[in-house]
């Protein structure tokens, strides 16, 4: 977007290699300013405001709405309902691929969660389109609502996650737990969570023909426009999406769900342009949530304290319409060395939005169960923690035998254990007090993410001035791809970052994939690099096949880019500039493009994981049970980091959402109604800057050269595997008291 | 949202007049009404906006050693006034651990009296609620109630008022002062407020009308600020309302309580003065028999109104907490975090 005056700090460049620089977030200065342009922040000429009117039964039929006393409120122009919404061109139920999640889009009069859009009224003021809605006054008819982790059957879903066997084995689970020396049979309970992204859901969007301007926050720019092809009747073409930036997504803004649908549609019957955005408490719903899951493990331990078994099952739920199941116990394939693995799952189905992805799927909620066990197991064996992990390290994937690409979790384990002072650890729990007489407990978990790559394509040219630019469509969430990105463009290119015009947040750019699955800089970086190598190669080409260059004949030893320049490789004394080069060819610029995508051999032969190790010290009230976090260090080895600084706060980020994980963050379902209780920021509790200590985040460079080409794994994710079950343990060893529910409640502790 | 008609009285005879009329609601910073507007809960035809009367804004100290309260007076500006937590620091203390920053600039003294309770069935809208629609029932009473009160509940409702600030005050014998249809008159804070009974609409002893002008503290209330404390358990270090809270304030004699006051919070329809506890401690030695004593009695008739039986529990140890950290006496300088268990951790980074 070359509209977005982007700026680089230039106390933090340094000349040659951009990749690994500091840089600060170019588009911080914006941010800052206000000056950032988010969906909602857009204003068309004669546009009206839709709002959604929810429903407040889970499960059942809307009989009836005062649609007539609604378009009687001044202001309103039209209420949408099931009976006159625009036709789609296709059913919404159709699942056309494995990506698409079924949605509501008035598609007829039955509700199947709490909080499901049951009519659109569109207005000239929010205030009159709001006071609308609330004047549908619906009745229902309402059936008894399915809720939580008994409600239904069980069954066992085909498969979890995205593709994921329900159910894996490696050796035998029995005998292993037959043979061992000590067990643990643990039950463990994760809730209901969601994403509460700080920017709602918004679309902004103006019909001109069979054309479509969308602004809107997503996750999956070309997967979006997809949807809204197929269901509109589209070209790819005649839509256009702008999304600059998001206030956030974790994984809620990464396919399309039914409210940006809604309000296409609201335009499309009004004629004119329409601005839809959910209330919070709409977010409660519809855009998808972390299911809750009920989690057993049973570990078995020999004398020494060595692993010969380890079984993981998983409950969930899904809705009652759409299949998503947590893959939470799958994050046991990877991390503990033993003889036996099993992992299974099975689901109810409840009425509810269907769950979906959100940060770390399955690896969140798996962690902070296997990381509790680890830890129950540990002490059952009279081992530190550590120790007892290091006893078990896994030196292969324990699941699959295969090697790792790359693993430095040992490094990880030492760094972070020295910083964090874990020698000094009391083994038996509710042994450490501070000064003040609060318990003091230390925990300890493993993160453990995988090294996930989609497809991805960029553009990248040098121009006649020789400056460069690169075309790709990524997506901005908060994490800094504006700026990563253009860091490895810049390398791509042989240039200095603000030598590089980095386009990108809209859906005319080349496919850069879904900023999902922590693997967008991988993805997307890779796209990037090759589409600079392609540029490069064709401009040495131009170069050295021409005797007037200095460069002429170099083509069997080579050229390398640098500062805008090409040099032969064994005589760096003779070089031309990008721009000689162009303008002795005559050319106005010279372009590439590149792609980016996992390599399928190396993944046949290799495991892929990022790695890390978490340590929290945590304060108790002895009477009171009152929780606090007050130190935590984080060390993370996740292949080349890009940005040291943006993946700091990205690992940041990830520590937080596991202190809250494991102490505050649940939504509260009523069990009658299916309702959640505390859809709003005030109730649903997420850490305060008060629960956040002071925070300590190492990383550990990794080369490795068989995930991608730059050796980039993801960081995006892992920081909340680890750290929520570092902090149940920490609350474990300050009280003894082992809650298996989370979030830890004050009840629990009031010993 | 409902059309409503907006009116900003000049003088505090037109807002009662004003608001008289069926159907109005004053308005205050509106941190709480405006929300419950939005959300449907409240729906007035007319908004008597009284931020603007003059004379409310000012915390007077009075001949006779009390002092008046204006009910404009933001929280933050009364809990900064330095003379002012100095006299009365367990309050101060109190409207600090309440909200966030950002609300506290923002909220008047007279809201804070009134704000509504939190329960989450009256804010919703499509559950049924007695306290939001006379007789319509009680969703929290077999719903997710853990949070709800545990003293003086009826069937009919189970739910807190919300306020830290009430509860210090309440212990301080606080006085309302009223200006109504009928002129001024005034209440003791202890009575501003209602338990649920049969009819948990009335959440206050007000009347149509009738406009809170000031609060004030008796002579009495300084006489406890070297052994004054409020103390807060919540779900997380700040921005959470208290899960249950005490004020306790003790004079302390010749090494015995000449007096002593406490009030919890979070654990009934009004802030709890616990009068009986007081009784007992009245005279005896500050230490930790006396305050479990005082503990038993102030809980004597608490049972749980759902699953909050912990609360009961919970509560005893904070009044236990509460008169211990007030006999240790009160902190040069409110702490970091303020009433929270954690505020006197040595050498603890506060943010
Ligand atoms: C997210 C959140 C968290 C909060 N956390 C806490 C907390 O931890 N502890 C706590 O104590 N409080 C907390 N509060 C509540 C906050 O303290 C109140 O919202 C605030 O004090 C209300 O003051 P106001 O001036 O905004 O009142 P308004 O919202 O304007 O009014 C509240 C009510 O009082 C009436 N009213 C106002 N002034 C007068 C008057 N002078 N005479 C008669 N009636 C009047 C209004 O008609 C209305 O019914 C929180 C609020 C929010 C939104
Ligand atoms: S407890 Fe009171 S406020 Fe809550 S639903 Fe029941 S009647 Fe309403």
């Amino acid at each position: 977007m070359s509209e977005l005056n982007l700026t680089t700090a230039p106390a933090h460049v340094r000349h040659g290699s951009n990749i690994g620089q500091p840089l600060t977030r170019r588009d911080g200065v914006l941010k800052v300013k206000g000056q950032a342009t988010y969906a909602a922040d857009n204003h068309l000429p004669g546009m009206l405001f839709a709002v959604i009117a929810a429903s407040s039964i889970a499960r059942g039929h809307v009989t009836s709405l005062d649609v007539a006393a609604a378009k009687r409120h001044p202001g309103v122009v039209e209420v949408m309902t099931s009976a006159n919404r625009p036709k789609l061109a296709i059913d919404p139920e159709i699942k056309t691929n494995p990506f698409v999640f079924r949605m509501e889009s008035l598609q007829n009069d039955e509700v199947r969660y709490a909080n499901q859009p049951i009519a659109v009224v569109i207005a000239q003021s929010l205030e009159a389109a709001t006071e609308g809605a609330a004047l549908l006054a619906p009745r229902y008819e309402a059936l008894p609502p399915r809720v939580g982790l008994d409600a239904g059957e069980v069954f066992v879903p085909p498969v979890v996650g995205v593709g994921n066997p329900t159910v894996n084995e490696h050796g035998d689970v029995e005998a292993g737990l037959a043979s061992a020396a000590k067990q643990i049979d643990a039950t463990y309970e994760t809730p209901p969570q969601y994403h509460n992204a700080m920017e709602p859901h918004a679309i902004v969007v103006a019909w001109d023909g069979d054309k479509l301007s969308i602004d809107m926050p997503t996750q999956g720019l070309i997967l979006s426009r997809a949807r809204i092809a197929e269901l509109f009747g589209l070209a790819h073409e005649n839509i256009h999406i702008r999304s600059p930036f998001l206030g956030g997504g974790f994984g809620s803004k990464g396919l399309m769900g039914g409210p940006p649908v809604l309000g296409i549609m609201a335009a499309k019957l009004v004629g004119k342009p329409v601005k839809l955005v959910l209330r919070r408490e709409q977010m409660y719903g519809p855009v998808g949530h972390r299911a809750p899951t009920r989690q057993r493990l049973r570990l078995g331990a020999d004398g020494e304290g060595q692993l010969t078994a380890i079984e993981h099952h998983a409950r969930t739920v899904s809705s009652s319409y759409d299949d998503f199941y947590e893959p939470a116990a799958d994050a046991s394939h990877t991390l503990y060395a033993s003889p036996a693995i099993r992992t299974t799952h099975d689901a109810v189905r409840v009425d509810t939005g269907t769950p979906l992805f959100m940060r770390a799927p399955g690896e969140a909620t798996g962690s902070i169960a296997l990381e509790s066990a680890i830890d129950e197991m540990a002490f059952a064996c009279g081992m530190d923690p550590l120790a007892f992990r290091l006893k078990n390290y896994a030196e292969v994937e324990p699941i699959s035998g295969k090697p790792f690409s790359s693993k430095a979790l040992r490094a990880c384990y030492e760094q972070g254990a020295t910083r964090f002072g874990w020698s000094k650890r009391k083994l038996a729990p509710r042994g450490m007090r501070d000064d003040a007489g609060l318990l003091v407990g230390w925990g300890m978990g493993t993160a453990t993410f995988p090294a996930l790559m989609f497809q991805a394509e960029a553009r990248a040219a040098i121009r006649r001035d020789g400056s460069g630019v690169v075309e790709i469509g990524t997506h901005d969430m908060g994490q800094g791809a504006w700026t990563a990105f253009a860091q490895i463009a810049a390398d791509g290119l042989g240039l200095d970052v603000d030598r590089v015009e980095f386009r990108s947040g809209h859906s005319n750019l080349p496919d850069a994939g879904i900023a999902g699955g922590s693997a967008h800089t991988a993805t997307a970086g890779a796209a990037i690099h090759n589409a600079g190598a392609a540029v490069i190669a064709k401009l040495a080409d131009l170069a050295t096949k021409d005797e007037r260059s200095p460069l002429f004949g170099a083509g069997n030893t080579g050229v390398i880019a640098r500062d805008g320049k090409l040099f032969r490789r064994d005589d760096e004394s003779r070089g031309e500039s990008y721009s000689d080069i162009l303008a002795r060819a005559g050319l106005a610029e010279i372009e590439a493009r590149g792609t980016g995508a996992a390599n399928p051999a190396a993944m046949e032969e290799y495991a892929m994981h990022a790695h890390g190790a978490v340590f929290a010290e945590v304060k108790v009230d002895p009477e009171l049970g009152q929780v606090r976090v007050t130190r935590m260090v984080g060390t993370f080895a996740a292949g080349r980091i890009v940005n040291p600084h943006l993946v700091k706060s990205q690992l940041f980020g990830g520590m937080i959402w596991g202190v809250s994980f494991a102490l505050h963050e649940e939504a509260i379902t009523d069990r009658r109604t299916g309702r959640i209780m505390n859809a709003n920021l005030g109730e649903y509790h997420i850490p305060v800057n008060a629960d956040v200590p002071s925070l300590d985040v190492l990383t550990v460079e990794e080369h490795d050269p068989h995930v991608n080409a730059l050796g980039i794994k993801g960081v995006g994710e892992i920081g909340i595997t680890g750290s929520a079950g570092a902090v149940a343990n920490a609350v474990w060893h300050a009280t003894g008291v082992r809650v298996r529910r989370f979030p830890i409640r004050i009840e629990e502790l009031l010993v | 949202m409902k059309q409503f008609e907006y009116v900003r009285p000049a003088s505090i005879a037109e807002a009662v007049a004003a608001a008289a009329q069926p159907g109005s609601a004053y308005l205050a910073a509106g941190t709480n009404l405006l929300d419950l507007m939005k959300g449907g809960v409240s729906r007035p035809d007319r908004l008597v906006d009284v931020t603007r009367l003059p004379g409310l804004d000012r915390v007077e100290p009075l001949a006779d050693g009390s002092v008046r309260i204006g009910a404009l007076v933001r929280n933050a500006n009364l809990a900064h006034d330095a003379r002012f937590a100095k006299a009365y620091p367990a309050v101060a203390e109190a409207l600090l651990s309440g909200a966030s920053a950002q609300l506290r600039n923002a909220a008047t003294v007279g809201g804070n009296l009134l704000q509504r309770t939190r329960c989450a069935y009256f804010y919703d809208t499509a559950s049924r609620c007695n306290k939001r629609e006379a007789g319509s029932g009680c969703d929290a009473r077999d719903g997710e109630n853990r949070l709800h009160a545990v003293l003086g509940w009826s069937e009919g409702c189970i739910a807190t008022h919300p306020s830290d600030f009430c509860v210090p005050l309440v212990a301080l014998d606080a006085i309302v002062e009223i200006e109504g249809k009928s002129g001024r008159r005034e209440l003791p804070l202890a009575e501003l407020h209602r338990l649920p009974g049969d009819a948990p609409e009335r959440d206050s002893a007000l009347q149509p009308g009738d406009l809170i002008v000031a609060v004030r503290l008796p002579a009495s209330a300084r006489t406890f600020a070297t052994h004054a404390r409020y103390l807060k358990v919540r779900e997380r270090t700040s921005y959470a309302f208290a899960v249950v809270s005490a004020a306790a304030a003790l004079r302390i004699e010749n090494g015995r309580i000449a007096e002593a006051r406490l009030a919890l919070g979070g654990v009934a329809a009004k802030p709890w003065r616990a009068d009986t506890a007081e009784q007992v401690l009245k005279g005896a030695t500050p230490d930790a028999a006396s305050f479990q004593q005082a503990a038993q009695l102030a809980l004597a008739g608490a049972k749980p109104s759902g699953d909050n039986a912990f609360k009961i529990e919970l509560a005893r140890r904070i009044v236990v907490r509460a008169l211990t950290l007030a006999a240790a006496g009160t902190p040069a300088r409110v702490p970091a975090l303020p009433a929270s268990p954690f505020a006197s951790v040595s050498g603890a980074l506060h943010v």
